[in-house]
């Protein structure tokens, strides 16, 4: 039942999903973060950025590991394409929560801000940013769940990470295996889950 | 130094439009030195534009708006806005800054050393009646809308500007305590000698607690009186809002300052 070696593949394989979705979680607030504050000051291009975004969600994420594969450069089978993939699908919360967070921002307060004389470099440092950060990080919160999941599916594409156990443990109908892939991959969602919960509720209004 | 005699801010021919709709029609008129100008006028008559104009929220479609001598538009727009004071209806404090910080917020962005910065916290809050001790390690949310108010008069004196602007301050709280920010804006006006120009659509408040009183309709400046003449003044726009007041012309002179 419990094969010799399992306990030891499970440490490995999660340690592997785990630096999967921190790598991934990491590129994609480096991006969507940024690019989310660009659109608050940029109303022409959130259709266009957000639209993009919501494709990408949309797509089912194996089809997108899928689209990815043929792509010169970036492509090919592996932890790269993974990479981006997950990269992909997690910037759609991020950047609906920064720019709903910072659109959010109660009128008087951004109007008193700029009509005392902040630049907008302190306006989004020490006014938009603090009060936004519990709805950016509610984003956070929900594309890091969901990168867990769909990380998963890595493993289809040469990615590794749990999902190894998952796809191997279907084709060989083994429950063991299966077990072995989603019990982890579940415990690291809750306790992301948990984490960055406690960290937002720090963060609200204090 | 602006010259001797010049006025404080001064409009000149200034209109404002946006798309098709001309908000501020030709508007001239000065604000002295010292004086305090209330614009008086239904909503949509322009005033609270009017003010946005003065530091710099917004610029004019044609004509010039001059602070001390100089057309906003040729200032360094964060130096003016830090050198005027502005209070409006909704007060705006940072919910996450506690009451002292946002009583420093101008001072701090100027630059202030700290014990300076805390000492003028200190100084304000007693000058619009805010135990420091008590108020100045609360948050905004946990003070009553009197209370956030004072703070608000209190920030837009922080780094002593010469010119402070209102935007209908005291409209969103309960009369009496109305009232008693009238009151208190009139001692400190007597006190500290700035210049204000104070937006309102209520002509009991504009009677009160202006030196001269600029009635706004539809972008146009009608009148430009004091109060006395505003009192005795018969054409239709001045009756109009002391109708309102249900007005006998001999007024209660203890009801002004």
């Amino acid at each position: 039942m419990i094969r010799p070696g399992l306990l030891q593949d499970i440490v490995d394989l999660t340690a592997e999903h785990f630096v999967l979705v921190l790598i991934s979680m990491a590129c994609a607030l480096a991006i969507g973060i940024p690019l989310g504050i660009l659109l608050t000051r940029r109303a022409p291009l959130r259709g266009w950025v957000l639209g993009f975004a919501n494709v990408m969600q949309t797509v089912p994420s194996l089809a997108l590991f899928g689209f990815l594969i043929p792509i010169p450069l970036i492509g090919g089978i592996g932890k790269r394409t993974a990479i981006i993939a997950l990269v992909l699908y997690a910037l759609l919360p991020i950047l609906r929560n920064t720019l709903a967070g910072i659109l959010g921002v109660d009128t008087a307060v951004r109007e008193s801000a700029i009509a005392m004389g902040m630049t907008s470099r302190q306006l989004l440092w020490q006014v938009e940013l603090p009060l936004a950060a519990p709805i950016i990080l509610a984003g956070v919160r929900v594309a890091t769940v969901t990168t867990i999941g769909t990380a998963t599916i890595a493993a289809a594409i040469g990615g590794g990470g749990l999902g190894v156990f998952i796809f191997r443990g279907i084709a060989s109908v083994d429950t063991t295996e299966i077990l072995a892939g989603a019990v982890p991959a579940a415990i690291l969602a809750l306790l992301s889950d948990g984490g960055l919960s406690w960290i937002e509720k720090r963060l609200s209004p204090a | 130094m602006p010259a001797a005699g010049s006025a404080a801010v001064e409009f000149r021919d200034v209109s404002f439009r946006i798309s098709d709709c001309l908000i501020l029609d030709q508007l001239s008129f000065r604000v002295e030195p010292g004086e305090t100008l209330v614009l008086l006028g239904h909503s949509g008559s322009g005033k609270t534009t009017a003010l946005k104009l003065v530091n710099g929220l917004l610029f004019p479609s044609s004509g010039e708006v001059l602070v001390d001598g100089r057309p906003t538009t040729a200032c360094d727009v964060i130096h003016l806005r830090r050198s005027i004071g502005y209070v409006i209806q909704e007060v705006g404090l940072f919910p996450h800054f506690t009451i002292g910080e946002n009583v420093g917020l101008v001072p701090r962005l100027e630059g202030w050393p700290p014990e300076k910065i805390a000492a003028r916290t200190k100084e304000l809050l007693e000058q619009v009646g805010l135990d420091p001790d008590k108020f100045a390690d609360r948050r905004p949310r946990e003070l009553s809308g009197g209370q956030r108010q004072r703070v608000g008069v209190a920030r837009a004196l922080a780094a002593n500007p010469r010119l402070l602007l209102f935007d209908e301050p005291f409209g969103a709280l309960d009369p009496v305590i109305r009232r008693e920010l009238q009151d208190q804006f009139l001692a400190l006006r007597h006190k500290l000698q700035k210049t204000s120009i104070f937006v309102t659509h209520d002509v009991g408040e504009a009677l009160r607690l202006s030196t001269r009183i600029a009635v706004l309709d539809r972008g146009r400046l009608e009148i430009l009186a004091t109060p006395e003449e505003f009192l005795r003044s018969q054409a239709p726009v001045t009756r109009a809002f002391l109708e309102v007041l249900n007005f006998t012309p001999r007024m209660n002179a203890n009801e002004r300052e």
